[in-house]
């Protein structure tokens, strides 16, 4: 990061803790997430990565009893704030899930939709187009764009989430595990699709899979329960993806990263 | 332990012919003939109906043409013209229908989608309490509740007995039912699609709305259905409070006599058998059933036209 310039952040998490009732599943967590750039969380089962990365978007939310403490900044604005309205919070910060989600609509249903609904008032054949190619999708969908988004297979129907997740011009992506459901292949052609995104979106994603990690990002935050016993998941390393695979600080990290654990 | 079986499998020879299991035979032939009871008792209460409306079919003085185009219904003075009947019932449905789903969808979603779980499980069990009320009580409720309401708010073209107050009472009474399997089938919308939904930005009720009730269109259908045939079928609270007599009419604030309080009325008489006024009713009873059979399949059609998958 000792560039001639300052890198741009695009989120940066200070002091975060996410609890649910009492217990801080995630502690203490200091992050910057730079612009356009890919950044991977990694870690053991259970240690909070999902958790944190949802707290991106405040889709814990929806989680009854769950709080946090501390700060999410989005330029400056904390999405934690009183004044702030989650649902202002989720149009600019998408997010892709694990299991491809579309909606039991026709594909072309499932991007104008969510552009509708954000008030959309353009030319939406032209927008589907655009977010279709822009997943990768067009070519194989052009001609059945009014098909039920269910006649796709796995993988293209996680391209299509992420057709619509691009059709409202989020500023970040969060993608939770998001070809952990899919073949080798498909795997394959969405990990491509992140190296084009990043052009455009600063993209967060967590997975299970560490040569995954290891090829489609920029920086990694491996993440590792707390010492303590506290069964507390937290950030315990985070640099460029070169270093945490290389040349790692932390002995748990060059444990996990190597296979001796996790 | 490991030893033992070891030593089992070497001492059990191979055998790998068919072999008699009672047990389980018994028990396919147990659930077989239960199932088959059900239909056998439906098949025979359409006989039963069918055999009778046949001799009333059969009487020289009835047509079809009498039947389906008349409308007065009388078979003592050889009025045949079924549509009375038929009027009155299609108009209280309509106006339970009316009431009831609108309302129920609306407390399904509140319950499924707005609603902390331990308000639902408060608020359930209590709607379910509707669903317990003898059908004899809201008739009573709504000749001398609903009724005089009308009354007050209508004036006094609000006749004593009305389909308006039977139906709106016939209304509440099916509410539970549709609220109830509604929300079962909202419930069951997977939670992926509501996250899916938030993830775009969507509010709870642009969520609720466009997303998890088209969802759930089918399982709403499967209520609607269940409550029109519970409307149609209802034959308490319309024997009280709608009106004893044909009516052929689709004014709400007239008194009409449905089908099923027709045969509630007549068959409470004294009436002998094979006289026209008794295979009458099976005329009637059996036009229930295709009243009942086409509604379900309109029902049946517009769901299957908006409804939206989600495997």
């Amino acid at each position: 990061m000792k560039n001639n310039q300052t890198p741009e952040i695009a989120i940066e998490t200070k002091n975060l803790f996410i609890f649910y009732g009492s217990f801080a599943a995630v502690s203490e967590v200091n992050l910057k997430i730079e612009k356009q750039k890919v950044t991977a969380i990694i870690g053991p089962s259970g240690c909070g990565k999902s958790t944190l990365l949802r707290a991106f978007n405040r889709m814990n939310d929806f989680v009854p009893s769950s709080y946090v403490t501390g700060e999410v900044l989005l330029s400056g604005q904390n999405l934690y704030g009183s004044n702030i309205d989650p649902v202002e919070v989720r149009r600019r910060i998408g997010m892709v899930f694990q299991k491809p989600n579309p909606f039991p609509k026709s594909i072309y249903e499932n991007i104008a939709w969510g552009a509708r609904i954000n008030g959309f008032k353009g030319n939406m054949d032209e927008l589907v187009e655009q977010s279709l190619r822009g997943a990768a999708l067009w070519e194989e969908v052009k001609d059945q764009l009014q098909k039920s988004a269910y006649e796709l297979s796995g993988g293209q129907q996680q391209r299509l989430c992420i057709a619509r997740t691009i059709a409202i011009q989020p500023d970040i992506i969060l993608m939770d595990e998001p070809a952990s459901a899919l073949d080798p292949i498909s795997t394959l052609r969405i990990e491509e699709l992140m190296q084009e995104l990043k052009k455009n979106y600063t993209i967060i994603i967590v997975t299970h899979n560490m040569q995954q990690a290891a090829r489609v990002s920029d920086y990694t935050a491996m993440m590792m329960l707390e010492k303590d016993g506290s069964r507390s998941g937290t950030v315990i390393e985070f640099s460029e993806t070169k270093k945490i695979f290389t040349n790692p600080k932390d002995k748990r990290t060059e444990d996990y990263v190597t296979g001796r654990f996790g | 332990m490991k030893a033992t079986l070891m030593e089992n499998k070497n001492f059990r020879p191979l055998e790998l012919k068919k072999k008699l299991r009672l047990g389980e035979t018994m028990i396919q032939t147990l659930l077989f003939l239960a199932g088959f009871l059900s239909i056998f008792i439906t098949l025979a209460i359409v006989y039963e109906l069918g055999k009778e409306a046949w001799l009333f079919f059969g009487d020289p003085d009835v047509t079809f043409a009498k039947f389906f185009g008349t409308t007065e219904w009388s078979p003592g003075i050889g009025k045949f013209g079924i549509w009375p009947l038929v009027t009155s019932t299609l108009t209280t449905s309509f106006i339970a229908i009316c009431v009831s789903l609108p309302l129920g969808l609306a407390a399904a979603l509140f319950l499924s989608e707005y609603a902390s779980p331990k308000a639902r499980s408060t608020l359930k069990p209590i709607l379910e309490i509707l669903a317990g009320i003898p059908t004899v009580v809201y008739g009573y409720f709504a000749l001398l509740f609903m009724t005089p309401l009308l009354q007050r708010i209508f004036g006094e073209g609000v006749q004593v007995y009305n389909m308006a107050s039977a139906g709106i009472v016939m209304g509440i009474m099916i509410l539970p039912l549709i609220s109830s399997m509604s929300e079962d089938a909202l419930s069951a919308v997977p939670r992926a699609l509501r996250e899916g939904a938030y993830a775009m930005g969507a509010t709870k009720f642009e969520t609720s709305i466009q997303v998890v009730l088209p969802a759930a269109l089918s399982g709403i259908g499967a209520a609607l259905i269940i409550g029109i045939s519970r409307a149609v079928g209802e034959t308490m609270i319309v024997a009280v409070a709608a009106g004893a007599g044909p009516n052929f009419t689709f004014n709400p604030f007239q008194a009409a006599e449905t089908m099923t309080g027709h045969i509630a009325r007549i068959s409470g008489g004294d009436l002998s058998y094979n006289t026209i006024d008794y295979t009458s009713l099976f005329a009637i009873a059996l036009m229930l059933f295709l009243v009942t059979l086409v509604l379900n399949l309109i029902s049946q059609g517009i769901i299957n036209r908006f409804r939206q998958r989600y495997e």
